[in-house]
């Protein structure tokens, strides 16, 4: 059996792609994610699978890279941090339009612009709602600890194959930075099969393969959007993951992902000694969302306070869930600042028990 | 009739036949304008897959561009690279399949100026590629604007008094700034606009092919080429144009060979 490991969550994701059997990692050097690429440097992932590793030139690059190596039938993944991923917008919507499978990991810093090199959640609609050009979406997942960050690898792969469409690990600078101990799945063989989508060179006993987003007949190209919207609509489905923490009894609901669930787990536990009985519901996947699972506990709370590290973005979604039976609100802090345990259950006194 | 002539069905006959279409070009109708450059250098690539007998090991990555449609005309495996990523495309493919053929095929806007990076970046690793690039001067499928390449002088859409260095800039020569990177293992400059051209163009385009099998780095082949319909010219008078014009600035022949 293997031990466990103290780790940084961004080499936990490193580690855990090679042991993926991830093909190729194409990526560019950005705070406060550089340790995947450094970890795989180091790593000799070439020696250890054979997988491809590749600094590329920018970020523009990595994600076109990233669509060359999905469309030839490969487990592909790269890494950033907010302004790398706000460049990589253009690929992973026409790597969404070509319904390739891929791994996005954005290991998210504060904004807008240049902003900071400190974690921040503020990538939530970019994520969630598109990023990109068009009617796409990507399945988002958020892990909260290291041991995820290790876990939704293969996780990742796994749904991007069977859907066909791209995934994104949305983590931020805290969860990447910070170490904890990681236990890692034993090491899975590189795939030696290729999809009979890929292009590996046509060969007599099938049609060729074209990979491309770009159909000029409009009747046909929304032939294809409706195909991505049914794609995406069986993805809500059967998809939706999320974690409920002590809310059996809960009259008072966090809602939070990554790093602030974990900072309200602490605020739920304060609030309980003060005999405030708060729950915590927390998204796993940011997209499919999980409507349905707030709307029900609407039904039971009497108000839920969103907790997320930017400008309130997730509380929207929040809202949209509770079809306006309860109210809701928003708490967060910017520009690289964690909120503390303390200033949570006074927002939540506030602007949900005494508002 | 004279003696020497021969009927319809005479002429359809195996043994009378001097030219036919190349198997790995696909029965669809171009969309290509009567004379453009891209169709004769379509089949040039065409032949060369066919001869080398390399369709099953062949994977092609089409541009942004007039040639966006490439994939449709060639019976091979191909992606559809964002504007200008072409080279990022097949880096990524050929080292995911090293025992592969890849090659790109972008026109002067998607290589020379979105791509510029990709484009040198690419060669300077030396990825073992072939990079086939397009230059007639202009922005053809956007309808007519300023290239990169647009030579001092020119007339495009958007510069409809003639390119001018003050204000536009200078038309840049990819070829020769690539030549020097020590990546490239061949680089060539040719035109596909009379049968002497033609022959000599398939000839580069064949070895930038055939080198990749060594894995000494990237092959690099420029094709300056015409737009009638972009230049606002007929056929004849657009290469005409083009050897007047263009080739004085864009010279022809091979610019980077294997030492022997």
């Amino acid at each position: 059996m293997e031990e466990f490991v103290l780790m940084k969550g961004n080499e936990a994701i490193a580690e855990a792609a090679i042991r993926a059997g991830t093909d190729g990692y194409f990526g560019y050097p950005i705070t406060p994610q550089s340790e995947v690429i450094e970890y795989l440097a180091a790593a000799k992932p070439h020696e250890r699978t054979g997988m491809v590793l590749l600094q590329a030139e920018s970020e523009v690059a990595a994600i076109n890279m990233l669509y060359g190596g999905a469309g030839a039938g490969k487990k592909v993944m790269t890494s950033s941090s907010s302004p790398g991923i706000s460049l990589m917008q253009e690929g992973i919507s026409y790597i969404a339009g070509s319904e390739l499978p891929c791994l996005l990991v954005n290991v998210v810093r504060g904004g807008p612009g240049l902003g900071t090199i400190q974690p921040s959640q503020s990538d939530y609609f970019q994520s969630t709602k598109g990023g990109g050009h068009g009617d796409y979406n990507l399945i988002v997942l958020a892990p909260a600890s290291v041991q995820e960050m290790a876990d939704f690898v293969s996780l990742g792969y796994d749904l991007a194959f069977k859907y066909r469409n791209p995934v994104m690990i949305l983590s931020d600078g805290a969860i990447g930075q910070m170490m904890e101990k990681v236990k890692f799945k034993p090491q899975q063989p590189r795939s030696k099969k290729s999809p009979d989508w890929a292009t590996t060179g046509k060969t007599p006993d099938r049609e060729r393969n074209i990979i491309t987003s770009l159909d000029l007949d409009p009747a046909r190209q929304e032939r294809f959007n409706n195909k991505l919207q049914a794609k995406y609509k069986e993805i809500c489905k059967k998809e939706v993951r999320y974690e409920k923490i002590q809310c059996d009894d809960a009259e008072y609901l966090f809602v939070a992902y990554g790093t602030s669930s974990r900072i309200c787990q602490k605020s739920m536990q304060m609030a309980r000694e003060e005999g405030i009985k708060v729950g915590l519901f927390r998204p796993i996947t940011l997209w499919p969302f999980p409507y349905n699972e707030i709307l029900e506990m609407a039904g039971q709370v009497k108000g839920m306070l969103s907790v997320e590290m930017s400008a309130g973005q997730m509380v929207e979604d929040v809202k949209l869930a509770v079809e306006a039976k309860v109210k809701v609100d928003h708490y967060g802090r910017m520009g690289g600042i964690i909120a503390s345990p303390e200033e949570i259950v006074e927002a939540l006194k506030q602007k949900i028990i005494g508002g | 009739m004279s003696e020497n002539s021969i009927t319809t069905k005479e002429l359809i006959k195996e043994e009378n036949l001097v030219y036919r279409k190349t198997r790995l070009l696909t029965d669809d109708v171009m969309h290509y304008c009567p004379g453009c450059g891209h169709s004769t250098t379509h089949r040039l690539i065409a032949e060369i897959i066919e001869e080398m007998d390399i369709q099953s090991e062949t994977i092609g990555v089409a541009p942004v561009g007039c040639s966006v449609l490439m994939y449709n005309y060639m019976d091979v495996d191909m992606q559809e690279a964002a504007h200008g990523r072409a080279p990022a495309v097949a880096t990524a493919i050929k080292r995911l399949l090293p025992e592969k053929v890849v090659f790109t095929y972008q026109g002067d806007g998607d290589l020379a100026a979105i791509g510029t990076a990709e484009t040198i970046h690419a060669c300077n690793r030396g990825e073992n590629i072939t990079m086939i690039f397009i230059n007639n001067g202009i922005y053809g499928m956007t309808g007519g604007q300023m290239a990169p390449t647009t030579l001092v002088g020119m007339k495009s859409s958007t510069t409809p008094y003639g390119r001018e260095v003050p204000l536009m800039g200078n038309p840049i020569k990819m070829t020769d700034i690539v030549v020097n990177l020590p990546g490239t293992y061949f680089v060539s400059r040719q035109s596909v606009h009379t049968p002497g051209n033609v022959r000599k163009a398939k000839k580069a385009l064949r070895k930038a092919f055939e080198y990749q099998a060594l894995n000494k780095g990237t092959c690099f082949v420029e094709i300056v080429s015409n737009c009638p319909s972009g230049w606002k010219m007929t056929p004849v008078e657009s290469n005409k144009w083009m050897a007047d014009n263009m080739l004085p600035f864009y010279p022809l022949g091979d610019m980077k060979v294997p030492e022997k």
